[in-house]
Order: C-alpha cells, then sequence, then structure tokens
C-alpha cells in the first residue's frame, strides 16, 4: 500500500499532525511494530511505577510496618532516615555545618562557571570558601566543637572527595599528556610507565594501597589522614584518563598549529598555554568530562576503605532494624542525588563547549 | 655592501636517506627580495624553513642577522623574533580573533602592553585593507583574507626578514591578487627582506631582486628576474620555464 499523501502548506493543523505522526511512527511495517512495541513497554512499566512511587506509597509512618501495610513505596523510610543518609555520623546537632559548608560549596561551584570570573578572583572565592568550609566542618574555633573527619560522612564527603580529585588530576594529567608527547626519553618513560600501570589496575585495588601500603613506606610517627589517602588514590587514578584524552585532542591539532606558534618565536610553555591547549582540550570536552562524571560515582568505592560516603551512609541506614528491607527506597533517593549532579556537570559541559564555539563552524 | 642578514654555507640535510638539500650555498643582503622557484620535491619549501628553524640541517651553518642557528633554543627564540613567516595554509589560531591573532606575538614575546599592542595590530590591518574584521574569528574570513592576516601578523612582530611559503597555492585564483599586491606594496614600501617561494612568476619580475631556481635539492640557477626569464642559461631551468610559462 503505498502512502502518497504529503504534507502541504495549504492544509489545516489537524491533517499535518496526523501525516506527521504517520510519518514518524507508522512510516513502514518494521516502524511500526516498532511503535506498538514501545507504547506497550511504556504502558506496562509507566502506571506500575506511578504506582508503587505515588498511589500506594507512604509518605508518612510511624514505623515499618505501617509503611509496609500500603505496599507501594515506603518514602517515610527516607523521611526518617535523611539526615542519616545525608550527614553521616556527625553529630546530630551541629548538622546544620555540614549542610552551610556543602551549600556553601554548591555555591562556590555554580559561581566557578561564570566566566568573568574566570581570572585572580576565581581563585580569592575559593580560597575564602573553601577557608570557611574548613572551619565549619572542623570546628574547634569560634566556639564550634571540634570534629574531627572521621565522623563527617554522607554527602559532604562525596561532594569534597569528587571535587578535590577532578579539580587536582586535571591539570596533572595535562602534564602527563604533555610529558608522554615529550622528546625527552627520561621524561617520556616516567610518563608512559605511570600511565600504563594506573591504567592496568581497578580503583579498588589503588584505594586499598592507598590506605594499607602508604603508612609503611613514610616515616615512623607521620600518618596521613584517611581522608587523604583517598584523595591521592583518586587523583592518581583519574590523572592517568585524563591524561590519555588530552593527548588525543593534542593529537587532533595539526602541525601547522605548532609552526604558526613556532614562527611566532613562543617558547614552549607559552605555545601549549595560549595556543595548543585551549584548541586540545576544547576538542576533548566530552570526553573529559565523562571522566569527571565518572569519578564522581567512583567516591562510592570509598566504601571499601571505611570512609563513609554518601553510598555507605546510605547502607548503613539500612542495617537498622526497625527499618528493614527498604533498600529500594534508600537507592532510589541517592540515586536522584548522584544523577541531580551528574546530569548538571553534563548539561554544564554542553553549555561550554557552545560557548566556546563561537565563530567556528564544526 | 652591507654585512649578509642571512649566510647559508654548504648546507646540507637529510630525511633519513633522502637527501633534501645539497650543498646550499646563499647570501641575503637586508632588504634583498628573493624568489625562489622550482619543481615539486626540489627542497625550496626546506630551504626557507630551515631559515627559521622549523627545520633542522645536518650540516653545513646557518647566520641570520648575526646568530648562528643551532640547537641553543635561546639563538633559535632570538632568530625567530626576528624572522617572519607566512604559510601556504595560513596557521592562523581559529580560537582567537583576528585582532587576538595579531597580538600574541607582540604582547608575549615582545613584551609591549596590550593597548600599544592593538594599536600597531590595528595600523597593520589597515596595511593590509581589512580593518573592519579584527573583532571576527578565523573561521569567519574568506582565504584571501586570512591570508592577509597572517601576513599582518608576521608584520606586527617588526622581523628584520619576511619568509613566504607559496602564500598564494592554496588561494582561488581571484583572492591571488588581492595577496600578491601586499605583497608587493610591502616590498615597495617598506623595503622588507623577502624571501618568498612561489610560483606566481609575475610577481617575481615584478618586484624580486634576485629568482633562484632549486631542483632536486640544488641552486641550479640564479640571476635578476630578466636575465633569469629571458635568458635562462641551465637545461634544467630552460625546462622548467617552458612548463610553467604556458
Amino acid at each position: 500500500m503505498q502512502n502518497t499523501i504529503h504534507s502541504t502548506p495549504n492544509m489545516g493543523l489537524d491533517a499535518k499532525i496526523i501525516i506527521g505522526l504517520r510519518d514518524r511512527f507508522f512510516s513502514s511495517i518494521g516502524n511500526s511494530i516498532l511503535t506498538v512495541l514501545s507504547v506497550w513497554l511504556l504502558l506496562m512499566a509507566i502506571p506500575a511505577l506511578f504506582d508503587w512511587g505515588f498511589t500506594r506509597a507512604s509518605f508518612y509512618a510511624n514505623n515499618a510496618q505501617e509503611c509496609r501495610a500500603a505496599g507501594g513505596a515506603c518514602w517515610a523510610f527516607i523521611g526518617e532516615k535523611y539526615r542519616f543518609i545525608l550527614f553521616g555520623t556527625y553529630p546530630f546537632e551541629q548538622q546544620w555545618r555540614p549542610l552551610v559548608a556543602m551549600l556553601l560549596f554548591v555555591a562556590m561551584l555554580i559561581l566557578s562557571t561564570w566566566r568573568r570570573l574566570w581570572n585572580i578572583s576565581l581563585l580569592a572565592l575559593w580560597t575564602v570558601g573553601l577557608a570557611t568550609a574548613a572551619i565549619l566542618m572542623w570546628g574547634g574555633i569560634f566556639g564550634l566543637t571540634y570534629v574531627e573527619n572521621s565522623n563527617w560522612g554522607g554527602l559532604p564527603v562525596t561532594l569534597l572527595l569528587a571535587t578535590f580529585a577532578i579539580a587536582l588530576s586535571f591539570p596533572i594529567g595535562v602534564v602527563l599528556a604533555l610529558g608522554r608527547r615529550s622528546k625527552m626519553p627520561a621524561i617520556k618513560s616516567i610518563c608512559v610507565v605511570y600511565i600504563e600501570l594506573i591504567r592496568g589496575v581497578p580503583l579498588i585495588s589503588l584505594l586499598f594501597m592507598a590506605s594499607l601500603m602508604l603508612p609503611l613506606f613514610l616515616p615512623e610517627g607521620l600518618t596521613i589522614d584517611k581522608l587523604l589517602r583517598a584523595l591521592i588514590a583518586m587523583v592518581l587514578f583519574a590523572a592517568a584518563y585524563v591524561a590519555e584524552t588530552v593527548r588525543g585532542g593534542l593529537q587532533a591539532i595539526p602541525k601547522g598549529q605548532f609552526e604558526g606558534a613556532e614562527s611566532l618565536g613562543l617558547s614552549y610553555w607559552q605555545q601549549m598555554r595560549l595556543i595548543i591547549l585551549p584548541q586540545a582540550l576544547k576538542i576533548v570536552i566530552p570526553p573529559l568530562v565523562g571522566i569527571f562524571i565518572s569519578m564522581f560515582k567512583d567516591t562510592s568505592l570509598v566504601v571499601i576503605i571505611g570512609i563513609f560516603d554518601l553510598t555507605l551512609a546510605a547502607k548503613s541506614a539500612l542495617a537498622d532494624a526497625n527499618w528493614q528491607g527498604f533498600g529500594v527506597e534508600a537507592y532510589v533517593f541517592i540515586s536522584l542525588i548522584y544523577f541531580t549532579f551528574c546530569f548538571s556537570m553534563s548539561r554544564y559541559s554542553q553549555a561550554l563547549e557552545r560557548r566556546l564555539s563561537v565563530g567556528q563552524k564544526r | 655592501m652591507a654585512e649578509a642578514i642571512i649566510q647559508m654555507r654548504d648546507v646540507n640535510k637529510w630525511y633519513g636517506k633522502f637527501h633534501v638539500l645539497r650543498n646550499i650555498n646563499l647570501e641575503v643582503a637586508p632588504k634583498e627580495r628573493i624568489v625562489v622557484c622550482g619543481p615539486s620535491g626540489s627542497g625550496k619549501s626546506t630551504l626557507i624553513r630551515c631559515l627559521n628553524r622549523l627545520e633542522e640541517h645536518q650540516q653545513g651553518s646557518i647566520i641570520v642577522d648575526g646568530t648562528e642557528l643551532t640547537n641553543d633554543v635561546k639563538h633559535v627564540e632570538a632568530i625567530r623574533r626576528e624572522v617572519g613567516m607566512v604559510f601556504q595554509h595560513f596557521n592562523l589560531f581559529p580560537h582567537l580573533t583576528v585582532l587576538e591573532n595579531l597580538t600574541l606575538g607582540p604582547i608575549w614575546v615582545l613584551k609591549k602592553p596590550k593597548v600599544e599592542a592593538e594599536k600597531e595590530a590595528m595600523s597593520y590591518l589597515e596595511r593590509v585593507r581589512i580593518p573592519e574584521q579584527a573583532n571576527k574569528f578565523p573561521g569567519q574570513l574568506s582565504g584571501g583574507q586570512q591570508q592577509r592576516v597572517a601576513i599582518a601578523r608576521s608584520l606586527c612582530m617588526n622581523p628584520k626578514v619576511m619568509l613566504f611559503d607559496e602564500p598564494t597555492s592554496a588561494l582561488d585564483p581571484e583572492m591571488v591578487k588581492e595577496v600578491l599586491d601586499v605583497m608587493v606594496e610591502l616590498a615597495v614600501d617598506t623595503g622588507m627582506t623577502m624571501i618568498c617561494v612561489t610560483h606566481e612568476m609575475g610577481f617575481a619580475r615584478k618586484v624580486a631582486d634576485r629568482v633562484i631556481f632549486m631542483d632536486q635539492g640544488e641552486i641550479i640557477e640564479e640571476n635578476t628576474p630578466d636575465a633569469f626569464f629571458d635568458n635562462p642559461q641551465n637545461e634544467r631551468t630552460k625546462l622548467f620555464l617552458s612548463q610553467i610559462l604556458h
């Protein structure tokens, strides 16, 4: 059967809609089957999800039995446990401090995306902001009680680890990429060995090694904070992947750009900083942000060495004898939190790409 | 006779086993205009690229403005400040505006303040007749305009010598003239020392003090343009001229 009716400008809106739908969803046998299949799947999944999540869900309940009675999701569990999941074992009355510290952190991250601040004032902003956050979290002065960092937990720990891991691994990765392309054999070998070694092991084993082996190498009496050890492992891990991604970007830059920069008399670092790296980094924004998003979620692995991040907090919340069996709700809750941050990073990277392409058709 | 601004003595270069420059001996006086021509693969681009160390020579010596070209980075950077280069494919920086392309060198290499660098850049843009394009990106300009920006960019460094590596070979025919006009003006008005690799023989006749013919890495013949075109001596020169002047 041949459909010969096509949309023309003279048709009414309803006719155009019907023809548009037909072209998009029913233009061939295969297409029509897929459409019917998709609609069937959606009809199976969405009402059931909505039913579980909203219609039969209990938003308020006094205990586990009441909550389970309705048969749907037990959001009351989250209501009961959210402070523990978000802040871990931080002293209950003092939890406003990590809350404010986190809000401060997020505010600084959002402000950092504003291009007009991309100068020395950004450094000032972060110095002041981090100092304030540190005072809030640790305390000990200005009348705040001291809370050592083994009691920190939940979202602040995740945010802290992720932000510093990303921020520190990025410059190290760039230097490694440049080093791998160096003509000096010593520098090149060191970079190659580092990158291949790190890429060959899972993050978990690096976390273990940092946690267990690092203290063995340190002189007697000198200990490195556990959180710092985890951070070092994550930075070392991410730097290797950043290095390879940036190296790919550097390879994509035409030789003429290097020659144009050289012919002006720019030094090696001036060439890299002003000409080559801006172009190379712009090219690799998609895979680079992918690495950063992965790092954010990989913070959940510190569970292995006993650091109380968001995931471990959720897991521990489930261990409560009075509230058993609400695993789905707990993990949906933290998944939403992870999703918020990761999706924001993704959207920001797309906006950044768009802004940087001004005047250059690609 | 003024001290030669460029001296190449017994320069030899190999790409692996391939002998690309054979015993090149060349002296260029200040304010002299040289056109280098020859068949493809004759080593003419390699020759001028050796002058600002984009290529390294293995034997012989190259002295530019009194400084010898060696592996010493300081020497190389000093020479590159005195020698400007215009490339066949422009090599403009696509992520910077035209004005930023021009002021990059003066600000970071010559350490000029931004305001002064921009003023000078605008005057050079007017010299190459495209001042209105200052805030556009290279990707938004035509080929002829891009090459003129490239010429202005090199001029902003106030070099003593300008090297041109087939500057019009990648341009549409109707844009070749606008670039050649700029180059002629440069030669006539400023007395800049120019070494130009090109196939544009009309340009050579109009502007060159000397035409050098290269083939298979050697300098075969060099002469004034009139003598070169009207009375070529060497057989290979005659063959080349018959192929390109048709």
